[in-house]
């Protein structure tokens, strides 16, 4: 008896030692609403022999997917930097990788790039150590989500828009609005998909938007209470419609295989998958536009590869990669180079690469904040940390 | 060299109480940094905040986390959904594995039981995620296997949800719950159950008042794995829940944007837990496992 108190005397004091240690060693940096200051690498030097990236499905392809699909192997050659790839499902998950300090690029979308840049995740970027930025898209590059104020933080991939994706066997008609994935008397039900994440709040304030004009959204990443309620509301009617809802890329396309998803939102990359895999499965961008995602390839402040994550940064924004990647994800390159090396000659006419019209309905993921993306400044809007919690109460209901 | 050893031998000697915590060092340290210290820093966490913007955790101290958990009724409808399949997993791994274990350790012959245990931890070989990718397809409503072998009985398969992931930790836990029982069932003497034959009771009256009091606390100790493994699991309900979550699926959902608070949700099934293990204490169980 004596000897187990001696010894759940050493646990306790142990334990209190270690929490001590955790809180001290863990020095709060309060709210960090102001710039963090990160230096910018000045020269270009040898490779470290390999480079961690985190990237969405699709972006970093060494032929495991289909062989003729390979952007990596090149560059392992060239520069002898082993590429190791971690695939993000959302953006969530990819700010809390590049959290982790463990990856040196990342291919962060609007609404992961300003938390990284603002959460002292990311570096600025020296653009003359990326021979290949001078050809980007002059659209592309100084934007609010991979610049602030007037410093570079990342190189621009290019973009693309979050299409509708439906079963041509089975869906008849062929779909043209989202209202058919909020009809709550749909013949689809319990066949239809919706992206797992907080971010597809924006899917159905976007249908709001166009079908519900008294409810004044204009941008929607920009909602007050009100706005918001009305959006969640409609995803909750949405809810018995559902039957999966998805961020494995790898295990949506096999639900688009097997016939349990026959109508949904999806990424052009998946249809292709599903499409070589022989499933008979279209995707459109509505008459009411679309979410989309345009993409920032952006370095770690605390790179432990530094040299070949800028190698990998003007690889892949060079014009062979970027077609490629383009042409394999469905997405607009954002390398004006690169619409001649595309195996369809039409491609960059096909996905509006040069034309800013196009992305007028094309509404980019962006992080909303509480101070109105859309100039607002008589309400005060719905922070994302509120979208997270409603996302997560509406999963879980 | 043999002689410092002698002499550290008998300088412990001496101290029973060094000798103890040389002893224990290792499983001590291993006990209180990975196991209670991991508990504690969660319980801590659990009172922190985020910064809204960049979700960077901040150090402090708040009750707002387990405030939203407990106002917002889809997280009480999460916990109590988790804790009936939780339950109805450990029921339907017991109904199924006494009498299985029955047969193994007093029906079968000694040979053919060496290879009926042998049989039961077979599942156990493979990976976990093959078998619930495999209880995948085989759910599939319409053109899943079961779907195919239910279909002229005129039932359908479960499809992905509840059923789906009773089913798939059932399977998964199953061997966790015959192996208990089987073990407690070897040691119950043949003897007592022919005494109660000779004393005219019936099979079940001997299941009842002879075999189960006997047997309880292997149940115990089986039930404590299946219930403890289905309420933290997140995976199989990942693959075959459908659009159905469990506790740690939102664990799981909230690590990377809002730590503080899936480390609120994750004090839950810590808490059924322990409460789970408070309650089998008072039955006595414990004590004669």
């Amino acid at each position: 008896m004596r000897n187990a108190r001696l010894f759940s005397q050493i646990a306790v004091a142990s334990a209190i030692a270690i929490i001590l240690a955790g809180c001290s060693s863990n020095t709060p940096s309060a709210t960090k609403s102001t710039l963090p200051k990160i230096d910018t690498m000045k020269t270009l030097g040898t490779g470290e022999g390999q480079v961690n990236i985190v990237a969405w499905g699709g972006y970093v392809e060494s032929g495991a997917n289909d062989p003729k699909v390979d952007w990596v192997t090149d560059f392992q050659k060239s520069t002898g930097c082993k590429v190791n790839v971690k695939v993000g499902a959302t953006s969530d998950d990819m700010v809390a990788l590049m959290k982790t300090g463990q990856y040196d690029v990342v291919s962060a979308s609007g609404d992961a790039s300003l938390r990284l840049i603002y959460g002292g995740d990311v570096a600025p970027v020296n653009t003359s150590l990326i021979p290949n930025y001078a050809d980007i898209f002059p659209g592309l590059k100084d934007q609010p989500w991979n610049s602030v104020q007037g410093v570079t933080y990342g190189v621009p991939h290019g973009r693309g828009a979050n299409l509708l994706a439906y079963n041509t066997d089975i869906v008849k008609p062929a779909p043209t609005s989202w209202g058919s994935v909020f009809d709550v008397n749909s013949p689809y039900k319990g066949k239809i998909t919706a992206y797992d994440s907080a971010i597809y709040i924006a899917d159905a304030a976007l249908y709001l938007m166009k079908s519900k004009p008294s409810l004044g959204i204009t941008y929607p990443y920009a909602l007050d209470q009100k706005q918001f309620d009305a959006a969640v509301a409609l995803l909750n009617a949405q809810k018995p419609l559902i039957g999966e809802y998805w961020s494995d890329y790898l295990k949506h396309v096999a639900s688009l295989k097997s016939g349990g998803t026959v109508l949904g939102t999806t990424w052009q990359a998946n249809l292709n998958l599903a499409l070589s895999e022989g499933v008979k499965v279209n995707g459109i961008k509505p008459v009411e536009g679309s979410t989309g995602w345009s993409d920032t390839w952006m370095i770690s402040s605390k790179a432990k590869n530094p040299n070949c994550a800028y190698m990998w940064m003007d690889h892949i924004i060079s014009p062979k990669a970027n077609a490629a990647v383009a042409e394999w994800f469905g997405e607009a390159p954002s390398n004006a180079k690169a619409c001649a090396l595309t195996s369809d000659k039409n491609f960059c006419t096909t996905f509006h690469a040069a034309d800013a019209s196009y992305w007028t309905d094309v509404y980019y993921w962006n992080t909303p904040t509480e101070t109105c993306l859309d100039g607002r400044t008589d309400v005060k809007c719905v922070p994302y940390s509120e979208w997270v919690k409603a996302w997560s109460s509406l999963r879980n209901a | 060299m043999g002689r410092v050893n002698n002499s550290l031998a008998s300088w412990m000697h001496k101290r029973p109480k060094v000798r103890l915590l040389a002893l224990l060092a290792a499983p001590g340290l291993w006990l209180v940094i990975a196991y209670l210290g991991a508990l504690g820093a969660l319980l801590i966490t659990a009172f922190f905040t985020i910064n809204n913007f960049t979700g960077d955790t901040i150090p402090g101290f708040s009750l707002g986390n387990f405030h939203d958990m407990v106002t917002d009724p889809a997280y009480r409808n999460v916990m109590f959904r988790t804790l009936g399949i939780a339950l109805s997993v450990t029921l339907i791994c017991s109904v199924i594995a006494i009498p299985m274990a029955f047969f193994m350790a007093k029906v079968a012959k000694p040979r053919s039981q060496k290879f009926l245990v042998a049989l039961v931890l077979t599942p156990l070989w493979a990976s976990y995620l093959v078998k619930i990718y495999a209880w995948r397809s085989m759910l599939e409503p319409k053109t899943g296997v079961i779907d195919w072998l239910l279909s002229p009985l005129g039932i359908h398969s479960p499809g992905f949800g509840g059923p789906a992931i009773i089913i798939g930790l059932s399977y998964l836990w199953l061997p966790y719950m015959i192996l208990p029982i089987y073990a407690g069932l070897e040691r119950l003497p043949n003897s007592l159950l022919d005494a109660s034959g000779d004393l005219g009771a019936h099979n079940f009256y001997t299941f009842r008042k002879v075999i189960l009091p006997l047997i309880f606390p292997s149940l115990v100790a089986g039930s404590m794995f299946t219930f403890s493994l289905s309420l933290g699991d997140y995976i199989t309900a990942q693959i075959i829940g459908g659009k159905l979550q469990m506790l740690g699926n939102v664990v799981y959902q909230n690590f990377s944007i809002n730590l503080p608070f899936a480390a609120t949700i994750a004090t839950i099934p810590v808490t059924i837990m322990a409460l789970y293990l408070w309650l089998v204490r008072r039955t006595g169980a414990l004590a004669s496992l």
